[in-house]
């Protein structure tokens, strides 16, 4: 099952001259570039590690590749996304987000029904590559 | 013009390229080739020229900057280079990019940096660099303070420039041979590192003074054999210096008497003569120093009006109270 998070994730898989491009357009618009990687795609996990810090003052799209690229290269297994954040007072947060690198194998998610008093019943969402295995170990 | 030009570094459109200009293509067989079969083997350098506005940065140089001609025929000569290589990419010659890292040596004051800024703008017209700005840093923004410091911080400063140019002055300071933990050799290696790789999205100037930067380079071979470009800012003539002063005292809103003139004309030897002379940087401050006098001399005239002329005149006196008159 796809996972489909963040800007972008209904479309195909973004070429590196398309992530470029927005990378670009992100910085065009005074926003800083960061790159995060996980391997635990529950939609509610919003804190990814940190690939580096933040890149502020960039002016290129190319340093951010070359980040993108390398972050690749050590978890090739792992989700990666690309966040560009908004300090503009008001906003002060992520504008943009979008995945650019997933596992080859994305098994989806169990769906758990936990009866609980009476008739009712709690739905839970588990990824089976988590599958109460540890950080590092799942995909 | 093919619809090529604009600044298509992967020709997407290689597939539909079997034009009958590809008899041009010694190497790749599948290169892109113009896809516009009418101009498949011409390209006008005149109109690429006009339209990379290039001519209006080189003479914005040659009049906003005295002297320094070896320099100037030099970045005249990068120019064509690049234009031709805009040329030959159009008509599908992939000769890969010309390396254009450079070092600029010179005395103190002879506009090194002046040009690195300059070359920048070049470059971007040229469409060689993306961005086209300027990052100028010092041993102190790339070498760190203890061990695994300096990799990310310097790598931090090459994110920072890529898509322009990287101005490193006085560059010989990464270099220290008296420290051999010195961590200074672990941020020239990672230059050099991307200086090969990514050739296409920094530019890299080293500058710094003669002497030193050729030591530099001998202890460092493998720097100086991937720049490409080695420029001597040789130092201005007197007249060139008076040109310049001119030039500041224009800037600054302010003109020089007729004695003035003639207190810089024999300043000018003078200062020259002392031991730190800096050329037009010595300049500058002599003048600034003259302000502060001129300042005094109006003031010491309190209880009267100053007229616009007494506020922008710097007089003979106040270039002749300097010590080279003492």
């Amino acid at each position: 099952m796809r996972i489909t998070q963040g800007t972008f994730s209904f479309l195909p898989e973004l070429t590196d001259t398309e992530i470029r491009a927005q990378v670009d357009y992100a910085l065009e618009q005074g926003w800083a570039i960061g790159v995060e990687y996980t391997d635990d795609p529950h939609p509610r996990n919003f804190y990814w590690d940190m690939w580096g810090n933040p890149m502020f003052d960039l002016r290129d799209a190319a340093g951010a590749m070359t980040e993108v690229t390398a972050c690749r290269k050590a978890h090739p297994q792992t989700y990666i996304r690309v966040n560009a954040f908004d300090s503009t007072r008001g906003f002060e947060t992520t504008r943009l987000s979008f995945i650019v690198n997933r596992p080859t194998n994305e098994p989806g998610f169990l769906l758990r029904r936990n009866e609980v008093g009476g008739r009712a019943i709690q739905y839970t969402i588990e990824s089976y590559a988590t599958n109460n295995k540890p950080e590092g170990s799942r995909y | 013009m093919t619809h090529a030009a604009a600044n298509g570094l992967t020709g997407a459109d290689g597939a539909a390229a079997g034009s009958p200009g590809a008899d041009a293509v010694p190497v790749a067989p599948a290169a892109p080739a113009a896809a516009d079969s009418v101009s498949a083997d011409r390209v006008n350098l005149s109109a690429l020229l006009a339209d990379s506005h290039v001519n209006e940065v080189l003479d914005e140089l040659d009049t906003e900057l005295i002297g320094l001609k070896p320099v100037k025929a030099r970045i005249r000569d990068i120019a064509a280079l690049l234009l031709v290589e805009r040329a030959r990419k159009q008509l599908g010659l992939v000769g890969g990019s010309p390396s254009l890292h450079m070092s600029f040596t010179g005395n103190p004051g002879t506009g090194k940096t002046t040009v690195a800024l300059r070359m920048a703008q070049i470059l971007h017209r040229l469409g060689y660099v993306r961005k086209g700005h300027l990052v100028a840093v010092t041993r102190d923004d790339l070498v760190g303070q203890y061990i695994g410091h300096t990799a990310p911080k310097t790598k931090e400063i090459l994110k920072k420039a890529m898509g322009g140019v990287l101005f490193i002055d006085e560059a010989y300071y990464l270099y220290r041979p008296e420290n051999e933990r010195d961590y200074g050799q672990e941020a020239i290696e990672i230059l050099l590192q991307v200086m090969e790789n990514q050739r296409d999205d920094l530019v890299v100037i080293v500058a710094g003074y003669k002497d030193r930067m050729d030591t530099f380079f001998r202890s460092n071979p493998g720097l100086s054999s991937r720049i490409a470009h080695h420029l001597d800012f040789p130092d201005y003539a007197p007249e060139e210096l008076e040109e310049i002063a001119q030039r500041m005292v224009h800037g600054m809103q302010y003109r020089l008497s007729p004695s003035g003139v003639a207190a810089l004309q024999e300043y000018i030897p003078l200062r020259m003569q002392q031991p730190h002379f800096a050329n037009a940087r010595s300049i500058r401050n002599a003048l600034d120093r003259a302000r502060l006098r001129q300042a005094n001399r109006l003031f010491a005239q309190q209880g009267r009006s100053l007229t616009r002329d007494e506020l922008m005149t710097l007089e003979g006196e106040d270039l002749r109270l300097s010590r080279m008159f003492a």
